[in-house]
C-alpha cells in the first residue's frame, strides 16, 4: 500500500485541476467495480456491490484534490505573483517548491520583510520559476500549481504533501480491493474541489440520494509541542468524528461505529475538531437529509507541504471499513 | 481575414443604451427588485415562448432554439438586484437611521443624495459641517451608526423597511458609461439584447436573478428551476485600474477597461469549468475580440450557486469591467459593453457537441 | 387518537429542562412528539431528526400545503477531553464564554453527571490574558467526581448542556435555559391545540426542525422534503433590556414581530399583517436587512424556492441559560399562526405576488 500512497501523494491536482489524479485512482480501481463515472464536476464515482434486503446505499467520500496555488499576476521580469487555492498559509510556503499543472517548477520566496520576523501576506510572496521577463515565462495568469515535496517513509510514520486527502483516496482503494462481500450497494466517490467549500461532495449526494454517507478525511492531533489542545493523536488508530466546524455526525452511525469497533478490536478514537469540516457536512444536508459521519486518519501539519501520519492508523482504518461495510449497519 | 467580427453579433445602439439608462435609473435594491423586474418582463415577454416570476422573484425565461435536437440547455444568469440602504428606524423629524444590504461602501455614504422607496423621495446622507470638526475627527470616517437619510421634516411616505439607493442619473460620456448599479444592469441588458437574437442552436434558459448580493439566492433556486447543461453568467466585475498611491506597478487591478470582457478563470466562489474558459477564449480568438483574465481570486457570482445545483452543471462567469462598484457612481465603456455581448453571442453561436457532452460523462 | 393534554406552561417548562443539542435532539424530540400525537394526522421524523406533523385539510386534491418550522435544537458544549478528572470543552452553536462560568451543566456521559464550569484562577491562565474574559478553551467543567471515576465514565464527544431550572416570575414571564427555541416550539403546539376547533382548508406541516443552531440543516431538508407552498419560521428575536442595541428590539409583553426583509416574501408578510391587524393581536416589524438568522433562510431557496415568513417571539439575554420570554408573547405567536393557516383560502396562492407594495 505504501506504493499507492506514495504515487497518490506526489502527483500534482490542486481544486479544479484534479484530471491527472483521477486518472490514475480510475486506473487503479477500474478491474475492481462495476462501473465507475465521472460527472459534471470531476468527482469520481464507483460503485461496487447489490443492495440485498438488509442493504444500504451508501455513499463514501475521500476528496481527490489538495491545496494550491494560481497565478494572478506575471511581472515584467517574469515573477509570479500568486492566490491560495483553500487553506493556504504563508508561514508554509516561503521557500517551498511548486509544480504547475502544465509542468513548470518553481520556488515561493518572499519581498524583503520588515521587521524581518513578521509572517507576509500571500500578497507580499511571489514564485521564481526561472524566467527572465514576462515573455519568456512559462506560466499565464489562472495557471494553478501544487506544492512539491517527495513521499518519506519513516517506517511507522509517513510524510508528504497532501496526505490531505490522498492518504484517504489511498484507504479507500485498498477498501475496494480488499472487500469481498456486502450486502451494501456502495458508491465510493472520490471528489473535488473539497478544499474551495466542500463542492463536489454536494453534487455527488445529490446525484446518489444514499442512504448513508461516511466521509474519509484527515484530522488535526494534539501530540505535538505546545500544540492546542485535543486528545487524538498519532498511532491510537483511526478516529470517530463526533463534531467538527461545520457539523455533527449522526449520533446514531457513531454509536454504530464506536461498537462494530470495540467487538473487532481495533483501535479508535473519539475526535472532536474545533477548525475545519469534511465531504461529510455536504451529505448530510444534501436533499432530504443524509445520516452521515466521518473517518478521520489522525495527521500531523495539516496544510503544510509535510503532514505526517501513523501507517498503523492507515492499516486500521482499512480493516475498519471492510469489517463494517461488510455487514449490516443498523441506526437505532 | 476574418470579415469584420462583428458583422453577424448584436451591437450597441440609441436603443440599448436607452434600455441601460432606464436599468439603471430604477431603483432594486437586493430584496425588493420591482422596478427593474417590471422593464424586463416588459422586454422579454414578446420574445420568449414562457415567461415566470419564481417564489423569490427571479424572471425566469424559456427561449427554444429551432435547429436539430438535441440541443444543449444553455442558462445565463444576470442579478437585478443592486446594493443599498434599508431604512431601519425612524428618529423623527424626517430622519432615518439605515443599514446597508451588500457591500455598500460605507466610506463613501456621508454627503450624498438619496432616493427612497419606489417612488424615490429624495433625501440627502448628510455630513457634520468641518465647522465643528476636529482635525483627527476628519480623518476618520463617519460610522454607519451616525449617519441618517434626512428627507425633510414635515409629512413624509418614506417608512421604516423601505429601500434607499444613492440619487445617481445614469449619463453617456464619450466612450463612458456612468450610473450607479452597472454592476450589474449591464449584464441584465446584455442578456435582454441576446435573447432579441437568440441564437438557433441552443435553448437559452434566461435567468434575470435576484439577491446576488446577499448570498446568490435567487440563482440557486433558479438553476434548481432549469436543470442546464451549462451555464454562463454575466456581471460586471471591478477594474481596479486607477495608479498605486506610490506609482509602482499596480498588481493587483483585478481587471481593466479598454481591454475587452473580463473571463473568469477562478474566483473565491467557482473555478470555471476548464472547457468552457477553452471555449470562450478560443472563441475571441478566432473572432478578433479583445479580451482579457480577471485576476484570479477575491468576489464570486451568481455561476457559484448554479454550478452546486443537482447533479453540478459547468459554469463560468464573463463581466463588463466596470470601475467604483458598489459606490455611488461606476464607469464603465461602451466599447468593453460591446464586445462583451459579441463574445457572448458567438460563445453560443459556437457551441458545439464536443465542448460539453450531453450525458452526465464531465471527462475533462 | 391519544387524548389532549396540552396546557402551554408545564409543557414548555419540561422542554427547557430536556436536553436536545444541535445534532442530538432525540431526547426533547420524544416530549413533542407525546404533545403532537393527538393533535395530528401523521408524524413522521426526517432522517436528520426533525419531527414533521401533518394536520390535513378539507379543501380538494391537490391540496396547498404550509410549513411551519421552529427548531427544537439548542446550544451546549461539548466535551474534549479529560486532564486529571477536569473537562474541557468546546462550543456546539454560539456559546458566549463570558457567562460560563459559575453554570451548572448536565454532563452526557455513560451516565448523566450533574456539574459546574469553572474558570481556573489568574496565575494558571496565560499570563497576557490579565483581567479579560477567559475564552472557552480554558475552562473546565468540574464534576466533582474523583479522576478515575471521571475517565471511566466521560470521553471526548460527549455532550453538556446547562441545568438552569425553569423559573416562573412576576407576571407571566418564564425563565431559563434553550426558551431559543423552545418557546417557539409551545407556540407553534398551541397553534396545533387551537386548530382542533377549526377546518383549515390547507395542509399544515408543524415541523420541529434540528440543527438550526449550527448548519440549518433541518429546515433545508425538510423543505425539500415536503416541498410546501409556503413556509413560516417562528424563532425567538431580541427584546429591549439591558445590552440590546437601540434599534431592531422589541418590548416584551407588547406582542409577536412580523419579518420584513430579503428572506420574508413581501406578499405574505402584508397577508399575515392584515390579519394581526384586523384580530388585533399586537405585533410591531422587525427589519432585517439582510438575513433573518433564522430557518427562513434555509426554507426559502430550497429546491425551486418558496415563499417565507418570519414571526418572532421577543426575548431577553439570548443565548445564556437565564433567557426571558412572556408567556402572552408565546400565547399569542400560537394564535396568530392558528388564524393565519386557518384563513388561506385555496386560491391564495393565485393572488400572492412579490410586486404588490407592503
Amino acid at each position: 500500500m505504501k506504493d499507492l500512497i506514495r504515487k497518490l501523494v506526489e502527483t500534482t491536482g490542486p481544486s479544479g485541476f484534479e484530471a491527472e489524479i483521477r486518472d490514475l485512482v480510475q486506473a487503479e480501481i477500474d478491474p475492481l467495480v462495476s462501473e465507475a463515472r465521472v460527472d459534471a464536476l470531476g468527482n469520481l464515482i464507483a460503485r461496487k456491490g447489490e443492495k440485498a434486503a438488509d442493504g444500504l446505499r451508501i455513499m463514501l467520500s475521500a476528496h481527490l484534490d489538495e491545496i494550491g496555488v494560481i497565478a494572478t499576476h506575471i511581472d515584467e521580469m517574469g515573477f509570479i505573483r500568486f492566490t491560495n487555492i483553500g487553506g493556504v498559509h504563508a508561514s508554509t510556503c516561503i521557500g517551498g517548491r511548486v509544480r504547475f499543472v502544465g509542468g513548470a517548477r518553481g520556488v515561493i520566496q518572499a519581498e524583503r520583510l520588515d521587521p524581518p520576523d513578521k509572517i507576509p501576506s500571500l500578497d507580499k510572496l511571489y514564485i521564481d520559476v526561472g524566467a527572465t521577463s514576462r515573455e519568456d515565462c512559462p506560466v499565464k495568469v489562472g495557471d494553478v500549481a501544487g506544492f512539491e515535496r517527495p513521499f518519506l517513509d519513516l517506517g511507522d510514520r509517513l510524510v508528504a504533501k497532501s496526505m490531505d486527502d490522498r492518504i484517504a483516496v489511498a484507504v479507500l482503494v485498498e477498501v475496494i480491493r480488499q472487500l469481498k462481500d456486502t450486502p451494501h450497494e456502495l458508491f465510493f466517490v472520490f471528489s473535488v474541489q473539497e478544499e474551495v467549500g466542500t463542492r463536489g461532495a454536494i453534487t455527488a449526494a445529490f446525484g446518489l440520494d444514499p442512504d448513508l454517507g461516511l466521509a474519509v478525511d484527515v484530522t488535526l492531533t494534539g501530540d505535538t509541542p505546545k500544540s492546542r489542545f485535543m486528545e487524538v493523536c498519532l498511532g491510537k488508530g483511526p478516529a470517530i468524528k463526533v463534531r467538527d466546524s461545520g457539523m455533527l455526525a449522526d449520533p446514531r452511525l457513531v454509536d454504530c461505529m464506536v461498537q462494530i469497533a470495540g467487538r473487532l478490536q481495533i483501535p479508535y478514537q473519539m475526535e472532536v475538531l474545533d477548525g475545519g469540516s469534511t465531504d461529510a457536512r455536504s451529505i448530510q444536508v444534501s436533499r432530504a437529509g443524509v445520516p452521515a459521519g466521518c473517518l478521520s486518519i489522525p495527521c500531523r501539519y495539516v496544510h503544510s507541504p509535510s503532514e505526517m501520519v501513523d501507517y498503523r492508523d492507515v492499516q486500521n482504518a482499512v480493516r475498519f471499513l471492510v469489517e463494517f461495510l461488510g455487514g449490516p449497519i443498523h441506526l437505532a | 481575414m476574418n470579415p469584420d467580427p462583428r458583422n453577424a453579433a448584436p451591437k450597441i445602439g440609441a436603443e440599448q443604451i436607452d434600455l441601460l439608462e432606464k436599468l439603471c435609473n430604477a431603483c432594486a435594491v437586493t430584496g425588493d427588485e420591482s422596478e427593474v423586474r417590471a422593464i424586463v418582463l416588459e422586454e422579454v415577454r414578446p420574445h420568449a415562448a414562457e415567461v415566470k416570476v419564481d417564489a423569490l422573484g427571479n424572471v425566469l425565461v424559456w427561449r427554444s432554439g429551432s435547429s436539430a435536437e438535441p440541443r444543449r440547455k444553455v442558462m445565463l444568469a444576470a442579478h437585478m438586484d443592486e446594493v443599498g440602504m434599508m431604512l431601519v428606524m425612524d428618529d423623527g423629524d424626517g430622519l432615518f437611521r439605515v443599514e446597508t444590504v451588500g457591500g455598500l461602501e460605507v466610506r463613501q455614504m456621508a454627503g450624498k443624495p438619496v432616493w427612497v422607496g419606489r417612488e424615490h423621495i429624495p433625501g440627502v446622507i448628510g455630513a457634520k459641517p468641518i465647522h465643528f470638526m476636529s482635525g483627527d475627527d476628519r480623518r476618520r470616517a463617519p460610522s454607519l451608526e451616525s449617519l441618517r437619510v434626512d428627507v425633510g421634516s414635515g409629512s413624509t411616505k418614506a417608512r421604516v423597511g423601505d429601500r434607499a439607493t444613492f440619487a445617481t442619473r445614469f449619463q453617456r460620456i464619450g466612450p463612458s458609461l456612468r450610473g450607479k448599479a452597472l454592476d450589474d444592469r449591464l449584464g441584465v441588458a446584455t442578456m435582454i439584447e441576446l435573447l432579441k437574437h437568440a441564437p438557433p442552436n441552443v435553448d437559452l434558459l434566461l435567468a434575470f436573478t435576484v439577491q446576488e448580493e446577499i448570498g446568490l439566492r435567487g440563482a440557486r433556486v433558479a438553476a434548481y428551476t432549469f436543470d442546464p447543461h451549462l451555464a454562463i453568467v454575466v456581471d460586471s466585475t471591478p477594474a481596479n485600474d486607477l495608479p498605486a498611491w506610490d506609482r509602482s506597478e499596480n498588481t493587483v487591478y483585478n481587471c481593466r477597461l479598454d481591454r475587452g470582457p473580463a473571463i473568469y478563470l477562478a474566483d473565491s466562489g467557482t473555478i470555471a469549468d476548464p472547457r468552457l474558459a477553452r471555449h470562450l477564449l478560443a472563441t475571441a480568438e478566432k473572432h478578433g475580440l479583445p479580451y482579457q483574465v480577471r485576476q484570479p481570486g477575491g468576489g464570486s457570482t451568481d455561476a457559484s450557486a448554479i454550478q452546486r445545483q443537482r447533479e453540478g452543471v459547468p459554469s463560468i462567469s464573463i463581466s463588463v469591467p466596470g470601475r467604483y462598484a458598489h459606490t455611488a457612481a461606476m464607469l464603465a465603456r461602451l466599447a468593453d459593453w460591446e464586445n462583451t455581448l459579441a463574445l457572448l453571442y458567438y460563445t453560443l453561436t459556437d457551441l458545439t457537441a464536443e465542448i460539453i457532452p450531453l450525458s452526465g460523462n464531465g471527462a475533462k | 387518537m391519544p387524548e389532549n393534554n396540552f396546557t402551554l406552561l408545564p409543557f414548555l417548562k419540561s422542554l427547557i429542562s430536556t436536553a436536545g443539542l444541535s445534532g442530538n435532539e432525540a431526547p426533547v424530540r420524544e416530549i413533542i412528539l407525546q404533545a403532537w400525537r393527538p393533535l395530528a394526522d401523521e408524524i413522521t421524523v426526517s432522517r436528520l431528526g426533525s419531527l414533521h406533523a401533518l394536520r390535513r385539510g378539507t379543501g380538494p386534491e391537490p391540496r396547498r400545503r404550509i410549513l411551519v418550522s421552529a427548531h427544537m435544537d439548542a446550544i451546549g458544549l461539548i466535551v474534549t477531553g479529560v486532564t486529571d478528572g477536569f473537562l474541557s470543552f468546546t462550543s456546539i452553536g454560539g456559546i458566549d464564554a463570558r457567562i460560563l462560568p459559575g453554570q451548572p451543566v448536565i454532563v452526557h456521559g455513560r451516565e448523566d453527571l450533574p456539574a459546574l464550569i469553572v474558570a481556573p484562577p489568574a496565575r494558571l491562565l496565560p499570563e497576557s490574558m490579565g483581567d479579560g474574559v477567559v475564552p472557552l478553551e480554558y475552562l473546565f467543567a468540574d464534576t466533582g467526581l474523583l479522576p478515575h471515576e471521571v475517565t471511566r465514565l466521560v470521553r471526548a464527544g460527549d455532550l453538556i448542556s446547562f441545568a438552569q431550572p425553569p423559573q416562573e416570575m412576576n407576571g407571566e414571564i418564564l425563565c431559563g435555559h434553550s426558551l431559543d427555541n423552545r418557546a417557539s416550539v409551545a407556540a407553534l403546539t398551541a397553534c396545533l391545540d387551537e386548530l382542533q376547533y377549526r377546518r383549515p382548508a390547507w395542509d399544515l406541516w408543524a415541523v420541529a426542525s434540528v440543527q438550526e443552531e449550527i448548519t440549518l440543516g433541518g429546515a433545508a431538508t425538510s423543505a425539500f422534503d415536503l416541498l410546501p407552498d409556503l413556509a413560516v419560521a417562528v424563532d425567538v428575536t431580541f427584546a429591549k433590556g439591558p445590552g440590546s442595541s437601540e434599534f431592531n428590539t422589541f418590548t416584551m409583553g407588547k406582542g409577536v414581530t412580523l419579518g420584513w426583509g430579503p428572506d420574508v416574501h413581501p406578499g405574505l408578510h402584508r397577508a399575515i399583517k392584515d390579519i394581526a391587524d384586523r384580530l388585533e393581536i399586537p405585533y410591531q416589524l422587525e427589519v432585517m436587512p439582510r438575513h433573518s438568522g433564522t430557518d427562513a433562510y434555509a426554507l426559502q431557496v430550497a429546491a425551486q424556492g418558496i415563499p417565507t415568513m418570519v414571526i418572532g417571539i421577543p426575548l431577553r439575554y439570548m443565548h445564556t441559560p437565564v433567557e426571558i420570554v412572556s408567556l402572552k408573547d408565546i400565547y399569542r405567536a400560537g394564535r396568530l399562526l392558528a388564524d393565519v393557516i386557518t384563513r388561506l383560502d385555496p386560491a391564495f396562492l393565485d393572488t400572492l405576488n412579490v410586486d404588490k407594495p407592503a
